[in-house]
Order: C-alpha cells, then sequence, then structure tokens
C-alpha cells in the first residue's frame, strides 16, 4: 500500500544552521507516527515544511500524489494536512464554537453547515460544555483541546500534533493519549511530536529520531528506545533504567 | 444660546457623524485586518465623490443611482490597490506602509487636480434643498437624512458580514493571527483583497451620499481623511462599532464647535477631544486592545 505521506530527503537551512537535513520519512494511512528528539533536533521545522510555514530547500513531501512543497499553508490545508501549534494559538477574542467554524468554514461556506460540524468536533475533543467562552479564557488543557479540535474542524486526512502534552500533568497528559487514539479511531493519520516518552510509547506505531537535523533512528517504539545512538543523543542513559 | 440652536446642531452634527463614521470604518478595517493605516483614505472617498459627479454631469444619473455603480466599482479599485501596491508593504516595517499609502494618495489627488482642475463642483438634484420640519425652527435637510440612514445601515451591513459569513469570520482570525488563519485553510491574500476592497466600497458609499449637498475638489479627501484618522484614534484603531460612535461623536463635536467657536474654527473642539484621548486614554475609548471587530 502507498504510504499517504512521503518525506523525501528533506532539507532546510537557517544561514549556515542545517534545521533539517536529507530527512526521509513515510507515514502510512491509519498510523500514528511519533517524531522525537532533542530540543533544536529539528522536529518543529519537519512540521513547518510539510504544512508550507517555511519554504524547503531542497527534498520532497509527497501528500498522495502532489508535492506539498511550495504550497502556502492554506492550500496544504485544503489538500487534507492540518497541524497544531507548539503553542496553543486559538483566536483569542472568538468564542469556542467560533474558533472551530473558522476552521469548518474551509470545507463548508454554509454558517449552518460549519457550526454542526464544529460542535461535532468539539465533542470529539470534550469542549462541548463549553462553546460559548471566549477562546482566551480557556485552560492551558482546553486550549489545546481547542486547537486539536480546530484543525479537525478542517476534515483533514493527515494531523501534525506538536507537544500536544507539553505542560499538562499526569491525569491531562492521559486524557490527550485518549484524545489522540480517539483520532485513529475516526480514520486519520496522525504525526505527533513529543517529548513525554511515556505518552509516545503509548500511542506511537512508529518512533522516527531526529538528532541535529537528521533521521538518527527509526522504527517501533521498543526498538527505538533500545537503540544505542537514541539512548546517547537524547534519551540519556537513565531511561532504560526508569522504565 | 437657544435650546433650538444647541438641537439643530446637534442633529446636523449627527447627520454628518455617519458618513465620518462610514469612512472611519473603512480606515479601522484595513487597519484591523492588513495592519497598517490606509493614509491614501480620503482620496478613495475623493474618487468616488467626482465619479459621482461625471456620472451625473455627463450621464444625468442621480447619485441615489450611481451608489449602485460607485460602491462596486470602488470594491474592485480597492481590491486591485491592495493586490498590486498594498501586497508588496504587508508585514514589514511601517515606514514604507507610510509613504506607500501617503503618495498613493498625493498622487491621486494631484491626478484629479491634473485632469478636473481645482474648481470646486456639486451635484444639484431637485431635493438638495429640500428639509423637514420636525419641530419648531428645526429642520433635518432631507439628503442628510438619507446618507446618515444609509450609512448606518451599511455600517449594520458590515457588522453582520463580518460575524455572520464565512469570509467575515475569516476576515477576523485573519486580523487576530495571520498564521493560525492560514493554518485553518484561509488564504490571507484574498481575506486582504476583500478587506480593502470592502473599505473602499464603503469610502464610495460615503462619498457618493456626500455629493447632493457637499462640493468635490481636488483636495476634499484631506478633510475627510483627517477627521476620519481623528475618529479611528478616538474610537479605538480597529475597532468597528468604535469606528462608527466615534464617527456620530466627533460629527456631533465638530458641530457643536462651528455654532459655538467659529465657523472657521469648529474643528478646534475636534482636535481638542483628539489631545484629550491621546492623553487619558491613548488606546481609545473603546478598550484597551487595537484590531478587534
Amino acid at each position: 500500500m502507498p504510504a499517504l505521506l512521503r518525506v523525501e530527503r528533506l532539507s532546510k537551512r537557517f544561514g549556515g544552521l542545517r534545521a533539517v537535513q536529507d530527512v526521509s520519512f513515510e507515514v502510512q494511512e491509519g498510523e500514528i507516527l511519533a517524531l522525537i528528539g532533542p530540543n533544536g533536533a529539528g522536529k518543529t521545522t519537519t512540521f513547518h515544511l510539510i504544512t508550507g510555514f517555511h519554504r524547503a530547500d531542497s527534498g520532497r513531501v509527497l501528500f498522495g500524489d502532489s508535492d506539498l512543497v511550495g504550497l502556502r499553508p492554506s492550500a496544504v490545508c485544503l489538500k487534507g494536512v492540518c497541524r497544531t501549534f507548539q503553542v496553543a494559538r486559538p483566536f483569542g477574542d472568538m468564542t469556542v464554537l467560533e474558533n472551530v467554524m473558522t476552521g469548518a468554514f474551509s470545507r463548508r461556506p454554509r454558517r449552518a453547515a460549519a457550526a454542526s460540524r464544529a460542535r461535532e468536533v468539539l465533542g470529539l475533543v470534550g469542549l462541548e460544555g463549553k462553546i460559548d467562552v471566549l477562546a482566551r479564557d480557556l485552560t492551558t488543557i482546553d486550549q489545546r483541546r481547542l486547537e486539536v479540535a480546530r484543525a479537525l474542524s478542517t476534515d483533514p486526512r493527515l494531523v501534525l500534533l506538536d507537544e500536544t502534552m507539553a505542560g499538562l500533568n499526569q491525569a491531562e497528559a492521559d486524557v490527550a493519549v485518549a484524545l489522540v487514539r480517539r483520532l485513529r479511531e475516526e480514520g486519520l493519520t496522525v504525526v505527533i511530536v513529543e517529548h513525554v516518552m511515556r505518552a509516545i510509547m503509548a500511542i506511537a506505531d512508529r518512533i522516527v529520531v531526529l538528532d541535529h537535523g537528521q533521521k538518527i533512528a527509526e522504527g517501533l517504539p521498543r526498538e527505538v528506545v533500545d537503540d544505542p545512538e537514541v539512548v546517547r543523543a537524547y534519551l540519556g542513559s537513565s531511561y532504560r533504567h526508569a522504565s | 444660546m437657544t435650546p433650538t440652536v444647541v438641537i439643530q446642531a446637534v442633529i446636523n452634527g449627527l447627520l454628518i457623524g455617519g458618513i465620518y463614521g462610514l469612512v472611519s470604518i473603512g480606515v479601522s478595517l484595513i487597519f484591523g485586518v492588513v495592519k497598517f493605516v490606509n493614509f491614501a483614505h480620503g482620496e478613495f472617498l475623493m474618487v468616488a465623490m467626482f465619479a459621482t459627479f461625471w456620472m451625473w454631469q455627463l450621464l444625468g444619473l442621480d447619485p441615489y443611482v450611481s451608489l449602485f455603480i460607485s460602491v462596486p466599482l470602488m470594491f474592485l479599485f480597492g481590491a486591485c490597490v491592495q493586490q498590486v501596491l498594498f501586497r508588496r508593504v504587508i508585514g514589514g516595517s511601517d515606514l514604507p506602509q507610510i509613504f506607500l499609502t501617503f503618495a498613493l494618495g498625493i498622487l491621486l489627488a494631484n491626478l484629479a487636480l491634473l485632469f478636473f482642475r481645482a474648481d470646486v463642483r456639486t451635484v444639484r438634484t431637485p431635493y438638495t434643498d429640500a428639509t423637514i420640519n420636525i419641530a419648531n425652527e428645526i429642520f433635518i435637510s432631507w439628503p442628510r437624512l438619507i446618507a446618515f440612514l444609509v450609512a448606518l445601515a451599511l455600517s449594520g451591513a458590515l457588522f453582520t458580514f463580518l460575524t455572520r459569513t464565512d469570509i467575515g469570520q475569516a476576515m477576523r482570525a485573519a486580523a487576530q493571527d495571520r498564521d493560525t488563519a492560514m493554518l485553518v485553510g484561509i488564504d490571507p491574500d484574498r481575506v486582504y483583497r476583500v478587506a480593502v476592497g470592502l473599505a473602499s466600497a464603503l469610502a464610495a458609499a460615503a462619498g457618493t451620499l456626500l455629493m447632493p449637498f457637499f462640493v468635490v475638489h481636488p483636495y476634499v479627501g484631506a478633510q475627510f481623511g483627517l477627521i476620519a484618522f481623528v475618529v479611528v484614534i478616538v474610537g479605538t484603531l480597529g475597532d468597528i462599532r468604535g469606528a462608527l460612535l466615534g464617527g456620530l461623536l466627533l460629527g456631533v463635536v465638530e458641530s457643536l464647535g462651528i455654532q459655538f467657536v467659529g465657523a472657521d474654527s469648529g474643528r478646534i473642539l475636534v482636535f481638542l477631544i483628539l489631545l484629550l484621548t491621546l492623553i487619558l486614554r491613548p488606546s481609545g475609548l473603546f478598550g484597551g486592545r487595537g484590531a478587534r471587530t
């Protein structure tokens, strides 16, 4: 089966810094792929390159039959790839429902249809009780939920989640893990950037490890955490003892 | 000073204030969505006024008929200006934006001077001097009343558009966070074209509605542009309701100034309000933050 997303030899430099170098990976339909690595490894930059916020210097991002490189973020979204930001960025002066409707409008110009889709995804993320709250008044976890709901409202086939669990406590992170699983049950494909290894191990089908802009490992979660290179670059030797 | 004089001045002020509001909403809309001040906005109004004048002079079209031509034409004009000129300076520093819009205003005013000369012109209609006598000694001018009512209706229509339609919602989203808007499939260039187009269309409506009772000349834009900039500062830059209410407020203030300070120095009060606002509430009367609808 051909992969849903094929990233091929993607590279991006910022001045002298090689933020992403020759990174290639594939994401299968229905899969949850985790992208991990130390800070500055190029995870978020990879997301930026896939979704058009940065333009790749070289390489391709094949989504289905189309190359996403060179498309604007709005066009990438309409192709069916949506992402969240590392720091939640709700439209603060809009209500929760309005926030999600901005996304739903991308495929439904009619207000009633957009509102009904928005309510649907708000139910999915567990925000149905707060639809009339102004987005800036939400708690951190609810802002993350909103961010995910807004992404989902655009009817993506592939969702890129950027550190959705950062700053959440244990119980909140468990809720987030359950939510990501729900996304897969809804038929979505997920690429997730995350530092919370416990969550990664719980949900990822496969892991790609980046370090200094390069892919240093790829494989099943258990294989990756035992990879000496990954332990050296990212997890540290204490990880194996702790888990 | 009799109460009648005061009431008459307030009424006249409110009526012209609706037009000020309409022009200011355009400035505020562009600032809120595209994030810069269009210093050529008064000249956009002037272009529409001349268009209305010539359609009356050459084709015999009544201003209330040519409204349906000038408004869509200026929408296209604004969208083109955005696409061809403004787009190049979006997101950069303030200076190129100021120079570009200011230069565009000077260019438009001087083109008008070149083609139409410095003559003062107006449209004479059968209803130009028509008034309603609402009470003893208190009169309302028909064309001013119509201008006021249409201005209010258009402001309401814009507000509805922004809150009730997909493009309106996209505009508010892009105004609040351009990147996130792109994330949910909103093309910011399209949103900007619509925003500048709408702002220009409102200026066109204001210009056309003015023609039955006002004069046009190449520099008339500066007169309205200046008031609009005061209005948007007083009414909080980027706030649509603030722009309308600010327009009404300053219309009344100006009218009272003309009545009680003097016809040639009535605007002293307007600028006094500006100074007081800047000293006491620099973010305007309607809240602490800019760029809201």
